[in-house]
């Protein structure tokens, strides 16, 4: 078991970061960091990441730091890992890219580099819309949630980015929450252990985004776990595990309600829709619960 | 080594020579020849490289920007709707200062499909800030491809190289072939700002206006400086080698009045209608354009020049025409002709000149 104590001091992602207050992406990019250690290279795509590294020539990371175009994070990794393999080095390359360039732009370079079995880290924080642009809707912006291009709510479901990405059989696969920082901290490191492709799935939320104020960032990721609109489970070579965190609410799950009501961005979802969220987060407990269990 | 070879075959085997680290390649007619043969000599052991199968264009250019930036030589391949599908990419490649190497099948563009020749592919990359050479033979598509990479790296350059060959009447002629043993001719390949974990720094990020327009100056000066970058290794190559190439390819020009201009595979069709015109008593030349960017200075001075376009700029005009009455201020006579791999002989060139009519254009085989 790791504790708190023993996360490292060194910090890869120092304070001058250009995020907004309260942005818990760029706090789970620095436990990312703190996990990978120095002999790393992160590969980003256009999100929030390029803005929060700063204006050259000043960045914010300490270690390498390589921009890509928009859909081409994992196909840079995928070039940029073998290079490394053919020089015999082990550098870690891990792709930080938001939920846009993931399961939009980006979906079929992320599964290219998959099918290929590229040893990398594919990590998508999920602020469920377009934060650099400006927050327009994004394939896994969830229904009902209001964002510049869905001014009424979104009419479509959340994209079961997972879903897609274990149809890839990667040897491992896991989500996190930047509520939880001590599990993704765990996560990331042992992802890093294992050769093949990796992908980790981080619930990020975004006071601008989600419209709530910047102190009560890490009480809404904890809501999101809490009443199950998040689970955190991992899977090695197949097997899920549901993690720590998530264990009590997979029991006993909480009504959405209070998470939705903690954000502006649902402010205008009817309790139609709230109750399709709630039933769409029941089966997916479900669903979770007996792929736990062994019956699927 | 004496050999027959496809002009495809003539570029793998020159990758083959040039011992890249990493080869990313997604296949397209009429390049699949160039990839097939790469991934033959990787599975059989021939070649020491990481072959990467990708899903796309725009990985193949993203994984090899991948490769190239940790400091390995790169190569890819492609051709028509592959080219375009990579532009962003390729815009990437050039602003990220990495001398990737590609061969490019020049193939025209749909709707309709059309896999034959045409320049519009590559005319249409020509402000990415690549360097774009165009061959004639097979020969020669071998000894540019390997040129390209000692073009490409040197620390004066720092840019990628495209190496056009026509589709099909290159790619896929057989002609004979020298190979040859490169030893020392490509030095190995420094990347002065290849990532270096030990000193951490953000390749790329968000830019300034002031910062942005230098990067954008630095890009030009590089492809000025590139000129003699290109004359050097063109010269060393002819020294080891024995073959000799420059900006353009004269033939019987000296003397001559009435100057073809083209590119590619028909630039070695108008050498033959040139001792044709000769014949009849017209004093023709050819001049073949090997290097499209950087562009070369061309004297034209005080002759006739018929410029022929396997290309078209749709409500301007050929693309090679419009940059010769730019750039020398030589009226010309512009042929629109070879599109979609429409068959062009030497007996038409000569057609061609025999017409002339200097400062319209004439589409060939269309509008008479
Ligand atoms: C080809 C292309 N299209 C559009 C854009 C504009 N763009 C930059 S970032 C972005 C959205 C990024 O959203 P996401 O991936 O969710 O990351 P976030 O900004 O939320 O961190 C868009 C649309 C672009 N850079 N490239
Ligand atoms: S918009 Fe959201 S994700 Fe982007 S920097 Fe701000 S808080 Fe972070």
């Amino acid at each position: 078991m790791i504790t708190i104590s023993e996360i490292p001091k060194e910090e890869y992602l120092k304070p001058c970061t250009a995020a907004c207050a309260g942005c818990s992406s760029s706090l789970c990019l620095r436990y990312v960091l703190k996990a990978a250690g120095p002999d790393t290279v992160l590969v980003i795509p256009a999100c929030c990441t390029s803005v929060i590294q700063g204006m050259y020539p000043n960045t914010s990371f300490n270690v390498p730091v390589y921009n890509i175009a928009f859909a081409a994070a994992a196909a840079c990794a995928s070039g940029m890992s073998r290079a490394f393999r053919s020089e015999g080095k082990k550098t870690n390359v891990i792709v930080y890219a938001g939920d846009g360039g993931t399961v939009d732009i980006g979906i079929q370079a992320l599964s290219g580099a998959f099918e290929r079995g590229t040893d990398f880290l594919y990590i998508c924080y999920d602020n469920e819309a377009y934060g650099n642009t400006g927050m327009q809707r994004s394939g896994s912006t969830p229904l009902g949630a209001l964002t510049t291009t869905t001014p009424a709510g979104k009419t479509e479901y959340k994209k079961d980015l997972d879903r897609i990405v274990a149809a890839h059989n990667p040897p491992y696969m896991a989500t996190a929450s930047s509520a939880y920082p001590l599990d993704l901290y765990k996560k990331v490191k042992k992802a890093l252990s294992i050769e093949g492709p990796k992908f980790i799935h981080i619930m990020a939320p975004c006071p601008p985004g989600w419209r709530y104020d910047s102190d009560r960032t890490i009480e809404i990721g904890k809501l999101a776990v809490k009443t199950g609109m998040w689970v955190l489970w991992e899977r090695e070579h197949g097997n899920l595990t549901v993690s720590g965190p998530s264990k009590g609410a997979m029991a006993r799950p909480q009504p959405i309600d209070e998470y939705i009501k903690a954000q502006g961005r649902f402010k205008a979802a009817t309790p139609e829709i709230i109750n399709e969220l709630q039933q769409t987060v029941t089966k997916n407990l479900e669903r979770i619960r007996k792929e736990a269990e062994g019956i699927c | 080594m004496l050999t027959i070879a496809t002009g495809n075959k003539a570029v793998a085997a020159a990758v083959k020579e040039a011992k890249p680290s990493v080869v990313a390649a997604y296949p397209i007619t009429p390049q699949t020849e160039i990839i097939e043969q790469i991934a033959q000599y990787v599975s059989s052991g021939e070649a020491d490289m990481e072959y990467i199968p990708v899903e796309s264009e725009h990985s193949a250019m993203a994984a090899c920007i991948g490769a190239a930036v940790t400091g390995v030589r790169t190569f890819t391949a492609t051709s028509s709707h592959g080219l375009l599908y990579m532009h962003e990419m390729l815009h990437w490649a050039a602003g990220a200062r990495l001398p990737i190497v590609m061969a490019n099948v020049n193939r025209a563009l749909g709707p309709g499909w059309n896999t034959w020749a045409e320049h519009t592919d590559a005319f249409s990359q020509r402000d990415t800030g690549w360097l774009q050479v165009f061959v004639g033979t097979v020969q020669e598509a071998y000894d540019a491809t390997l040129m390209a990479f000692r073009i490409a790296e040197d620390e004066r350059v720092l840019l990628p190289v495209m190496v056009n060959l026509d589709g099909f009447s290159l790619s896929h002629i057989m002609q004979s072939l020298e190979t040859v043993e490169v030893g020392d001719f490509i030095p190995p390949n420094r990347l002065p700002h290849a990532i270096d974990i030990e000193n951490p720094m953000g390749y790329g990020p968000m830019t300034g206006p002031a910062d942005y327009f230098r990067f954008r100056w630095d890009i030009e000066r590089s492809m000025r400086d590139s000129r003699t970058v290109i004359q050097e290794t063109e010269a060393a190559f002819a020294e080891q080698f024995g073959r000799k190439y420059g900006p353009t390819e004269d033939y019987r020009c000296e003397d001559a009045d009435v100057v073809v201009v083209s590119m590619g595979t028909l630039g070695k069709e108008a050498e033959v209608a040139v001792d044709l015109l000769r014949e009849e008593g017209v004093k023709a030349g050819s001049m073949r354009l090997r290097w499209f960017r950087p562009f070369p200075d061309l004297d034209l001075k005080g002759r006739e020049v018929v410029v022929i376009d396997r290309d078209y700029s749709f409500g301007y005009g050929g693309v090679v025409a419009a940059s010769i009455r730019a750039k020398t201020g030589v009226e010309c006579y512009n042929v629109i002709a070879g599109l979609g791999g429409q068959e062009v002989t030497y007996d038409d060139i000569a057609g061609f000149v025999r017409e002339r009519r200097i400062g319209e254009e004439h589409w060939f085989g269309v509008n008479e």
